[in-house]
């Protein structure tokens, strides 16, 4: 019985919870949207976990699968299903939402009903993408999440809130309409069937895979974000809300990648290895570039956006080599990078709540004043330049692994993160954390509450339980690593017709 | 030839809405100042009358009456349907409006339904008379409303520049009418298909008749490069009668456009689908590009208009039945938004303010979440951001176009939805973003406020039953 519904029911318990506590937490009722909020979010991850539970790892097949139809004329099919890929992304997702909303408890003062309900649609809207097996179902769950966000960045944000509110928009709504172009080319020559497993069998020329790969890449490169369309991420990270930023960083930015394993790689595989030197080269440009500009930001946001662009590079260098090691490292890397770029944001707002600036040069020598949360950032900081033993090191090695093998010389430009990755993130920590107490406004900060140092600490554990023992999350994976492999490396073209000569 | 008595059966629904309309104009002779409410409760009820007429009289093969003047069938139905709720809907925000501005009287609404039995006639049309008559019924009603408000300069300058073009536009529609008249002998369209069938496609005479046709037919839709009237006589009408002109009537020119276009003229699809490309790539353009730079939100809203017609004629210009499906789910789709968006601007207008600036807006959000709420599904919905319906309108469109080919016209209309979503995303930042500049609270009947919920909330609501109402469109197409 719950395996039937197990699917529906962690994607429209947090969008109802939301509406929920958007209408019963209205009329300054602001305490009960926060208990509500909090409550839905719990039952959403308790209700994920016996997915991972009862998830069979030496299946590829989709699991907790859902097949209804919806819009019969148009055979849109209300199809669901998870494989290994997408059950680590949700339990992310769920696992993400729980901390957001503890860490907006006493922040947010505003409009708190429409905060949490918000981050509460999204929650759902976003595992609803995980689990989508029908192409339009994906498309109206991807495109709906723009319009929560969309809001949060633009009431709760900094400053510059609206331009960066609207760039965000603008950009991935650019980005996904000529995927749903694709979506419907692929639909019809499917004979009408949005199934995303059957677009996986499609045969496809050339040509026509190419131009379906560039539609993807516009949507998936604009979410992932990829160099040179990634000039939205530290507009809406630095003004986004730190749940907002949080939201961004762990959970949307892989949609992106998402759909590059989801579509790119088995719809489209011959133009994916006939593009892959685009890819490889956009993630490296991605991976050295970017490091070097995260180096020089004076906001600690927006260096920890850059830092974020930078390692989502590994995520599509990894996929865009072909075999083993660099996508289970993606995949890892992805997840992760949920964990610690989660952290420092919220790490941020810790300080930023207090100071209220985000510029490294207000800052120094916090740690004499808040060591147990200067001991807690250490670690993160660590984790974000992939020092081994946490999770930042599994993946990137992974990938370096799996680059090694592909070409030298890409493993060896990948490699260079590890240096810059921790130049920027250890540099930017000494000069905020370490030194004399800089001015009086530092001299009066307390140590980070119990709540705060609670959530930092889960993320914590997280962060070293995937660095020490990453067995579970590869488990998890293999199978449907192993048969997308399969798929990518089968070639969807007809074999070329010998031509007789007499 | 049957020259008995008319099956006047079929129309028994025209009929009533024109007999209550002559009713309710004696009626309000005699009825006081306070008492008006009575013409509108009767309007109201003539409507809700006339819906349960149609859908009693559904019938699914199409019946020819009148000597084949009038054409009864499941589209006609499900038209003639849609724009009594559009129009019942429309008078029932209008009621404040019209009240604080003296414009509260039995004629308004005499009009209003006497423009609801022109759009029904033009429905159920399948002879180039009765087709005209019901356009030009229509057409004078809504001339007449938009200069109801006497003293007003602005609504004098656009009903007289509505007048004359529209005056304009009629001639050249007629003209394009006698040419074809004068080729097949006849004014029954059927007749005229059959002999086109028989005629060479480029005969210099018929492809003249055809420009003149779409030339008319688009000027009325508001197409590029015929579209300069409306944002002046939507923005100078009283909000009250652009919600009227925005909303029914554009279904009603769909009807027309099946009757004549799809109708009559199918055999000549060659010919006239360039002619709707360019037509439709130019109103998504200048439509989704001259929006951005307005500050009035109902002129802002006149161009969000042409650029969804021009939407709307990708459906067309497909020349399939799956296409003029879609172009029907797009223009009842879009009735229902546009009724929304203006209905909006006439609740949040009052006694000597318009709402009509965008910067009234601003700050709606804090002012009544309610209404910042359903106006934020409204433009979302205009934008075909899922998952509102208006997603789905755009998609049946869109899917239609590649259907037959033309993948690069779809990627010019997605384009432009995106230059479009810029100026809807604008307004969700003024309501939602910005302080509000003034502070007076909104005040608004229950009745209203429920229906502007069931109108935003339904676009929404019926996400679940799009597949239904595609079933219906696509079953109306076939039975024509």
């Amino acid at each position: 019985m719950f395996t039937n519904y197990a699917l529906s029911l962690v994607i429209w318990l947090p969008i109802i919870g939301g509406i929920v506590v958007f209408v019963a937490g209205g009329n300054g009722r602001a305490q009960l949207a926060r208990i509500l909020s909090l409550v839905v979010a719990l039952l959403t991850f308790l209700a994920t976990i016996p997915l991972y539970v009862n998830f069979v790892n030496s299946s590829a097949a989709m699991q907790f699968v859902e097949n209804r139809p919806w819009i019969e004329a148009f055979n849109v099919r209300y199809y669901l299903g998870i494989d290994g890929i997408s059950l680590l992304l949700i339990l992310l997702t769920s696992f993400t939402t729980v901390l957001v909303v503890i860490a907006g408890w006493k922040v947010i003062q505003r409009q708190v009903n429409q905060y949490m309900g918000m981050f509460l649609v999204m929650e759902g809207l976003m595992i609803g993408v995980f689990c989508a097996l029908d192409a339009m179902l994906f498309y109206i769950f991807w495109e709906a999440m723009l319009v929560p966000m969309y809001i949060i960045i633009g009431i709760w944000g900094g400053p510059n809130r609206v331009y960066a509110a609207i760039k965000f928009f603008l950009y991935t709504f650019l980005g996904s309409v000529l995927m749903l172009v694709a979506f419907i080319y692929l639909y019809l020559q499917a004979g009408h069937s949005f199934n995303i497993l059957e677009f996986h069998d499609l045969k496809l020329g050339l040509t026509e895979q190419i131009l379906i790969f560039l539609a993807f890449l516009a949507a998936f490169a604009v979410k992932v974000p990829m160099w040179p369309v990634h000039t939205w991420l530290p507009d809406a990270h630095v003004e986004a809300p730190t749940g907002g930023s949080v939201i961004l960083a762990a959970i949307m930015l892989k949609l992106g990648a998402y759909g590059f394993l989801r579509f790119s790689l088995p719809i489209t595989p011959d133009a994916s290895h006939e593009l892959a030197w685009l890819m490889i080269g956009l993630s490296l440009i991605a991976i050295v570039y970017i490091g070097l500009v995260a180096l020089v930001q004076e906001d600690m946001k927006k260096l920890i956006a850059y830092s974020s662009i930078s390692h989502m590079g590994f995520v599509t260098l990894g996929f865009f080599i072909f075999n083993a090691q660099g996508i289970e490292g993606g995949i890892i890397q992805m997840v992760s990078h949920g964990f610690i770029s989660g952290a420092m944001f919220l790490a941020v707002g810790v300080m930023y709540d207090r100071m209220h600036t985000r510029l490294i040069k207000d800052y120094g020598g916090v740690a004499n004043k808040m060591p147990v949360f200067a001991g807690l950032m250490m670690l993160f900081a660590m984790a974000n330049s992939g020092l081994p033993g946490t999770s930042g090191f599994v993946g990137e090695f992974l990938v370096i692994l799996g680059a090694f093998q592909a070409n030298y010389w890409y493993a060896i430009l990948a490699a260079t993160i590890l240096v810059f990755g921790a130049a920027y993130t250890l540099w930017m920590y000494k000069r905020v954390l370490f030194g004399k107490v800089a001015n009086e406004r530092v001299e009066a900060l307390k140590e980070a509450s119990p709540r705060e140092i609670f959530v930092l600490g889960v993320l914590a554990v997280a962060v070293l339980a995937m660095g020490v023992w990453p067995m579970p999350f590869l488990d998890v994976m293999h199978a449907s690593v192993d048969n997308l492999l399969q798929q990518a490396a089968a070639s969807k073209l007809a074999p070329v017709e010998q031509i007789s000569l007499r | 030839m049957n020259t008995a008595l008319p099956n006047i059966g079929v129309a028994i629904p025209e009929i009533f809405v024109f007999s209550m309309a002559c009713v309710i104009l004696m009626v309000d002779l005699f009825l006081s100042e306070r008492r008006r409410v009575v013409s509108y409760i009767l309007s109201q009820l003539t409507l809700i009358v006339a819906a349960v007429l149609t859908i009693n009289g559904m019938s699914h093969p199409s019946t020819l009456a009148f000597n084949g003047m009038f054409v009864h069938d499941d589209m006609a139905s499900i038209i003639k349907f849609v724009i009594y709720v559009v129009v019942i809907f429309t008078l029932a925000y209008s009621r404040g409006y019209l009240r604080d501005r003296g414009m509260y009287r039995g004629e308004y609404f005499v009009l209003a339904l006497f423009g609801v039995v022109g759009m029904m006639v033009m429905a159920s049309a399948s002879h180039l008379l009765t087709l005209y008559l019901g356009l030009e019924l229509m057409s004078l009603c809504l001339y007449s409303m938009i200069a109801f408000q006497r003293d007003s300069k602005i609504a004098t300058e656009a009903a007289m520049k509505y007048f004359v073009l529209g005056a304009l536009a009629s001639g050249i529609l007629l003209y394009g009418m006698s040419i074809l008249y004068g080729l097949s002998g006849s004014l029954e369209i059927s007749v005229i298909r059959k002999t086109i069938a028989t005629m060479d496609p480029g005969n210099v005479p018929l492809i003249f008749s055809l420009v003149f046709v779409i030339v008319g037919l688009v000027f009325k839709l508001g197409a590029v490069p015929f579209h300069m009237w409306v944002p002046d006589v939507y923005h100078g009408a009283p909000s009250a009668t652009t919600l009227y002109v925005s909303t029914a009537p554009k279904i009603a020119a769909f009807a027309m456009i099946m009757r004549l276009l799809i109708g009559g003229l199918e055999e000549l699809v060659p010919s006239w689908q360039d002619m709707l490309v360019i037509i439709a790539v130019l109103s998504m353009a200048v439509g989704n590009l001259v929006a951005i730079a307005q500050t009035n939100i109902k002129r802002m809203l006149a161009y969000s208009a042409i650029s969804h017609t021009g939407f709307f004629l990708l459906g067309i210009l497909s020349a399939t039945e799956n296409g003029y499906s879609s172009a029907m789910f797009y223009i009842l789709i879009y009735a229902v938004m546009s009724l929304g968006g203006f209905g909006m601007i006439t609740l949040l207008s009052r006694k000597g303010f318009e709402a009509e600036r965008l910067a009234d807006f601003k700050g709606l959000n804090k002012r009544n979440a309610w209404y910042a709420a359903m106006m934020l599904v409204l433009m979302f919905s205009m934008a075909g951001v899922p998952p509102t319906v208006g997603f789905y309108a755009k998609l049946m469109v869109i899917q239609s176009v590649i259907d037959v080919g033309m993948v690069w016209l779809a990627v010019v209309a997605v384009l432009f939805a995106v230059i479009g979503a810029y100026y809807y995303i604008r307004v969700v930042k003024l309501m939602y973003f910005d302080e509000p500049e003034d502070t007076s609270a909104i005040r608004m009947e229950v009745d209203v406020r429920a229906m502007m919920g069931l109108n935003a909330l339904g676009l929404i609501a019926v996400m679940p039953w799009v597949g239904v109402i595609i079933e219906i469109c696509n079953d109306a197409i076939r039975a024509l």
